[in-house]
């Protein structure tokens, strides 16, 4: 009874995701663009490195990138504090 | 609709993943699960930036003359994917320590014997 | 984890090398081709799997050891929060070393050119240091669950 249930709503979940992406805008024309269109004529006389990407990562969003060095560094303690009983 | 393929991919990514998390009850396969979801979003991202006939947005010996690829969402899925590593770790780890506990990784066999 | 044969490890030790070098060098030229901390990083860090995967995890406890991987994650880490710091006279994470002249500071030629290492001011400074956190979390990680694995293999057996 409980899978049946699961079933239903799950088919519904998925046909309303189908026709959202059906009808989404046509792929490959970004409508919206300010902003990365500035990234792009500005990067290299802003941070002087070639890589447009690498100076988004490192200098405009630096904050995110302190974010994902500390989780990345909290993942790690985690599973050396979870297995830090185990004896070999 | 044949234009809108990769969003399609994207959902079906999305679709299987969500359909791994409610049927299945293997901890392993529910882990195959949330880096399906993880992947699908990542694709996402990737194809909300993509601008048709561009090249990636370095400048360094470039061909001339060409738009580029908008670098926001990829440096958003740079950041999303060593995450996604990170937790996958977390989470399969985890994964091992309930197994040495109960010796099982059915989660109604986890229940049954914690209750 | 038992060791391979003696045919996988001759090959590792001939291929571990190449790897790591090509690790540092997508690390290092991060400011100017494809590539960067993260992705110099993860091929670098992928070289001590195939280590552990094919001397087994005992044996590989001799020459890779925990204790190292885990001071360079921290060393990495608090390098990377200096350079952030060190912008503070204007705000958090100020690129002050670009176009200044000292350090990777030259100018870079606007427009498309071959490239100049000496550009980028901070970053291919943050590159170095986020790449030796990501190759060193992937150790400690890798190395880690190896030994979690065999505490859980021997377990299972008995």
């Amino acid at each position: 009874m409980k899978k049946i249930i699961f079933g239903i709503a799950f088919i519904i979940f998925f046909s309303f995701l189908i026709v959202s992406a059906v009808n989404m805008r046509t792929f490959g024309e970004p409508i919206i663009s300010e902003m990365d269109d500035y990234f792009i004529e500005n990067a290299q006389s802003e941070t002087g490195a070639n890589n447009v990407v690498t100076s988004i990562v490192f200098d405009y969003r630096g904050f995110d990138t302190l974010g994902e060095a500390t989780v990345l560094f909290t993942a790690v303690v985690g599973i050396v504090a979870l297995f830090r009983g185990v004896k070999r | 609709m044949i234009g809108n393929l990769p969003y399609v991919a994207v959902v079906i990514f999305i679709g299987l993943g969500i359909y791994t998390l409610m049927f299945k009850k293997n901890l392993i396969k529910i882990a195959i699960g949330i880096v399906l979801i993880e992947n699908g979003v990542n694709l996402f991202l990737i194809t909300l930036g993509y601008r048709k006939g561009a090249i990636a947005p370095i400048y360094t010996q470039a061909p001339s003359g060409q738009a580029m690829v908008l670098p926001t969402p990829q440096a958003l899925t740079l950041t999303s994917i060593v995450i996604g590593i990170a937790t996958t770790a977390l989470i399969l780890s985890i994964a091992m320590m309930i197994y040495k506990h109960y010796g099982t990784l059915d989660t109604d066999e986890v229940r049954r014997l914690r209750g | 984890m038992k060791e391979m044969s003696r045919i996988v490890k001759t090959v590792t030790n001939f291929v571990y090398g190449f790897i790591i070098i090509f690790g540092l060098y997508i690390i290092a030229h991060g400011h100017l081709t494809p590539g960067g901390g993260f992705q110099g990083g993860a091929v670098a860090g992928s070289a001590f799997a195939l280590l552990l995967v094919s001397y087994g995890s005992l044996n590989s406890n001799k020459f890779l050891k925990k204790d190292i991987f885990s001071l360079f994650e921290n060393f990495g880490l608090v390098l990377f929060i200096v350079l952030g710091f060190s912008g503070l006279g204007i705000t958090f994470f100020y690129n002050f070393l670009a176009n200044s002249g000292s350090w990777f500071g030259n100018a870079a030629f606007i427009g498309i050119n071959p490239g100049d290492m000496n550009t980028g001011g901070v970053i291919p400074l943050m590159n170095i240091a986020v790449g030796l956190e990501v190759l060193s979390a992937f150790g400690v990680i890798v190395l880690t669950m190896a030994s979690g694995a065999e505490f859980t293999k021997k377990k299972e057996k008995s």
